[in-house]
């Protein structure tokens, strides 16, 4: 991406952040919304985070992975395990970095 | 501000992953810094990296951050019952430094609705707290970033950060089934033009969810 493509990638992102943190705030005066829309609304953030992370985790050069033998999928295994046990964020990325760079550095994966 | 400090012990360790990954992933440390600086959304600007990483058109880049930052949407309709009867360019400023943390601490000290005195220096004292809490550690990451190398696959700290989030949003058994399928489409779809992939599992996750509400709405969200 050209430099100035990520500028402005990146100013746009902070807009974002503007409009939906003070979403409504925003109006003069009180919006009502329709409670299905809110409904809809829960599902948003958890959809956008799964399509991000899968394909992350899944695919290398766009195919899926065909071997085992990737950090990454002992990574997320390891924050998985760690997050069903103790239900901390902090302590899945910990776990999951921590497999990933004993394979990455240990054996080379 | 004694509220903050156990969680922004979270906040300043995610501070400093993203920091490092947004370096790993190929951002120049300037832009990382700028980004940091401004976007100011930890979960936001690490889903944007691969994006950015891999030439997403921006309205894609854009949607995608608009998706994960939708929680703000309905904070800020509860931020409104404290704060609508400020002048609108407070309110803006006021909405713009209202992280997950600031809306979560005050839901709990001021439970009942309705503006009170105290209130605007609880919120700008833990904001400010939240605000250092999050900018330095994320410095730090962005600068060790660049003595750290590449193949250590550092940047996947970032994903394993959304990770953790994306399971602690997670609540019954419909969001399992739209997160699930979210994701399945996310990586069928991938080799749509444009990082398209992202919007259509957006869209798939979103609708099942609705489809599950309307044709079982009794299913209890059991907050697990």
């Amino acid at each position: 991406m050209p430099m100035w493509h990520t500028v402005i990638g990146i100013v746009g992102l902070a807009l974002v952040t503007v409009v939906t943190r003070s979403f409504f705030l925003l109006p003069e005066r009180e919006l009502p919304l329709p409670a299905w829309v809110m409904q809809g609304l829960r599902y948003a953030p958890l959809a956008a985070l799964a399509a991000v992370i899968a394909p992350e985790v899944l695919l290398a050069d766009g195919a899926l992975i065909a071997t085992w033998r990737d950090a990454r999928l002992f990574a997320v295994a390891a924050g998985t395990a760690y997050f069903a046990w103790q239900r901390s964020i902090l302590g899945t990325i910990l776990a999951g970095t921590g497999v990933l760079l004993a394979l990455r550095l240990g054996l080379g994966w | 501000m004694r509220d903050m400090v156990g969680p922004s012990l979270g906040i300043s360790a995610w501070a400093l992953v993203t920091g490092v990954a947004m370096v790993k992933s190929g951002l120049s440390v300037p832009l990382a810094i700028l980004m940091n600086l401004i976007v100011y959304a930890g979960s936001a600007q690490l889903a944007a990296l691969p994006l950015i990483a891999t030439g997403a058109p921006l309205w894609v880049l854009w949607a995608t951050a608009l998706c994960v930052n939708l929680r703000f949407v309905i904070f800020s309709a509860h931020w409104r019952k404290y704060f609508g009867h400020l002048p609108r360019g407070q309110r803006v400023v006021l909405g713009y430094f209202a992280v997950d943390l600031s809306y979560v601490l005050f839901l709990r000290r001021f439970a009942t609705a309705g503006p009170a005195p105290e209130q605007a220096a609880y919120f700008w004292g833990g904001v400010a707290w939240n605000w250092w809490g999050w900018q330095l550690p994320a410095l730090a990451g962005i600068l060790l970033a660049d003595r750290v190398p590449t193949e250590w696959g550092l940047g996947f700290a970032g994903v394993l950060a959304l990770l953790g989030l994306a399971y602690s949003t997670l609540s019954g058994a419909k969001s399992w089934v739209a997160a699930g399928v979210a994701a399945c489409a996310a990586v069928a779809a991938f080799s749509l033009p444009l990082r398209l992939n992202i919007v259509v599992a957006i869209a798939a996750g979103v609708a099942l969810g609705m489809l599950l509400d309307q044709r079982w709405p009794d299913i209890a969200e059991e907050k697990s």
